[in-house]
């Protein structure tokens, strides 16, 4: 799992740092429990968000999750790949299965989550 | 059949599930597998080869004895009178009010009957059974010495023949017979709840493993791999197969689930009939829809319906269909309601039209019937 430099939330997203954009996704392990993912809807280009407001959901089989803003931003781009083949989220979550792209309005926010480390312990826990 | 561990009791297939890696749930008070791989490869795997299913949460009763047929017939909407050895028979179990105590299979063994229930209505059912029985009359719980596997896909038939003695091309559907599979003698059933030719194999929690093990090495290569309760769901409301405790419960009477066939409202008294003929003649205000998905979205249970603007019932049962690729799902609306409606989705209104029953249209039972 190529996640160390990646940066995840208590509520499973995971994020990675490019300047002051991060992507977004949704973490393996939450992918996993979740199951096949076969509906997301993706939210609008140009919204903005506070840390953990609803963004979009996943629907799976047997469940629904909702993806939460990882940090305070503007949604810059949403991987429309997704609308078709919700699917890759489960078969390439940290890849192909990005779900969105924020601009970020804090980059400090980033030090408030967890390492790849600390979420394995989360996880777990 | 179970071990009890703290409140969750392991099946006689619990380590099979395990080494597997099946991503594993609590169901009516037993640790059974969700999925092993995926639901939707599950789900394929059945309508295409075949699938595994521990099933040992089922609910197993024997009634014998010189008053069990008139017990029977008075506590079952169906006929039992007319069910011969080697039968097996689809009922429902009411209350005097009409209301749906379980949906149950009925087999007539040599020597008596055999009841298989709902896992989570066993105590509930027991007892009510209990309360009603003829003199001369033998009820036995069975469920603990019982294990219930089911082979469930259109390779089940040459795949189970591979390891049982005997001609399984002779087993009518809905017909039983004793029989030895992997060298152990068991009662095998040609019945299953996913639209699918297949076979219900009723043996003790030691012999579970063995069949169980044989199946999976004999079925290799026909496609035969276990599946989960995932796809179990997603299979039976492709057929618009009714779930105990989701589209019918003790508030709900045959009339309203629409299984009228079941219940023989001709046949001597039972229990609830006349609150049942009262129910088909007055007309009730709900009934049971199929209903799918036209937009983009899955129904889920307690999501509301509408038509015309109107709020008009409730989602009962709701999945993505892996075989028509959208969602589909069964629901109680106020009688007369059909056509355009919206499923309100998290707040977003959902255009849905209903539909005949099954949804899926294309399954080997239909070939058996």
């Amino acid at each position: 799992m190529d996640d160390k430099d990646l940066r995840f939330t208590k509520s499973h997203e995971w994020v990675r740092s490019e300047g002051d954009e991060v992507v977004v996704g949704l973490s393996d392990y939450a992918q996993g429990e979740l199951g096949d993912i076969v509906f997301i809807e993706l939210p609008e280009v140009g919204r903005t968000a506070a840390k953990d407001e609803g963004l979009t959901t996943l629907e799976s089989v047997k469940s629904v999750s909702e993806i939460l803003a990882p940090l305070s931003g503007e949604i810059v781009d949403v991987n429309e790949v997704l609308e078709d083949d919700p699917g890759t989220v489960n078969t390439d979550p940290y890849g192909d299965g990005w779900i969105l792209r924020m601009k970020l309005a804090d980059v400090g926010e980033l030090d408030d989550l967890m390492t790849a480390a600390e979420y394995e312990e989360h996880i777990k826990g | 059949m179970a071990t009890e561990v703290g409140t969750i009791q392991r099946t006689a297939l619990f380590e099979q599930h395990e080494a597997a890696g099946a991503k594993m749930v609590e169901f009516a008070g037993f640790a059974l597998p969700m999925y092993y791989r995926g639901i939707v490869e599950e789900h394929k795997l059945v309508r295409s080869s075949a699938g595994l299913f521990d099933v040992s949460h089922m609910g197993e009763f024997l009634v014998s004895g010189p008053g069990a047929l008139s017990t029977l017939e008075r506590l079952l909407t169906n006929r039992v009178d007319t069910l011969r050895e080697g039968g097996v028979r689809l009922s429902f179990m009411c209350y005097e009010t009409g209301g749906i105590v379980d949906d149950l299979l009925v087999y007539r063994l040599d020597d008596g009957f055999m009841l298989v229930v709902n896992g989570a209505n066993r105590e509930k059912d027991f007892e009510w059974i209990r309360e009603h029985l003829d003199d001369g009359t033998d009820l036995r719980d069975a469920s603990d010495e019982t294990a219930l596997i089911a082979i469930q896909g259109p390779t089940s038939e040459e795949a189970l023949a591979a390891i049982a003695d005997g001609d399984l091309s002779d087993m009518g559907f809905y017909r039983h017979g004793r029989l030895a599979v992997a060298g152990l003698p068991v009662l095998v059933s040609r019945t299953g709840y996913t639209g699918e030719d297949g076979f219900e194999i009723y043996c003790g929690p030691d012999e579970a493993p063995v069949i169980w093990v044989a199946l999976l090495d004999a079925g290799e290569r026909l496609g035969v791999r276990p599946v989960g309760l995932g796809a179990r769901d997603t299979l039976r409301l492709e057929m618009g197969y009714c779930l105990y405790g989701n589209d019918m419960d003790e508030k709900r009477t045959p009339v309203e689930v629409g299984l009228m066939w079941i219940t023989k409202l001709d046949k001597d008294e039972f229990i609830g009939r006349d609150a049942i003929a009262k129910a088909r003649d007055d007309g009730p205000a709900e009934r049971i829809v199929g209903f799918e998905i036209v937009g983009r979205g899955v129904p889920r249970p307690h999501h509301r319906i509408f038509a015309g603007g109107s709020d008009v019932g409730e989602v009962t049962s709701g999945t993505f269909s892996p075989s028509l690729g959208r969602g589909i799902g069964l629901g109680y609306v106020a009688s007369g309601v059909s056509g355009e409606l919206s499923i309100e989705i998290r707040g977003r209104m959902v255009a849905a039209r209903t539909t005949t029953l099954p949804f899926y249209r294309d399954g080997s039972v239909k070939r058996r019937k």
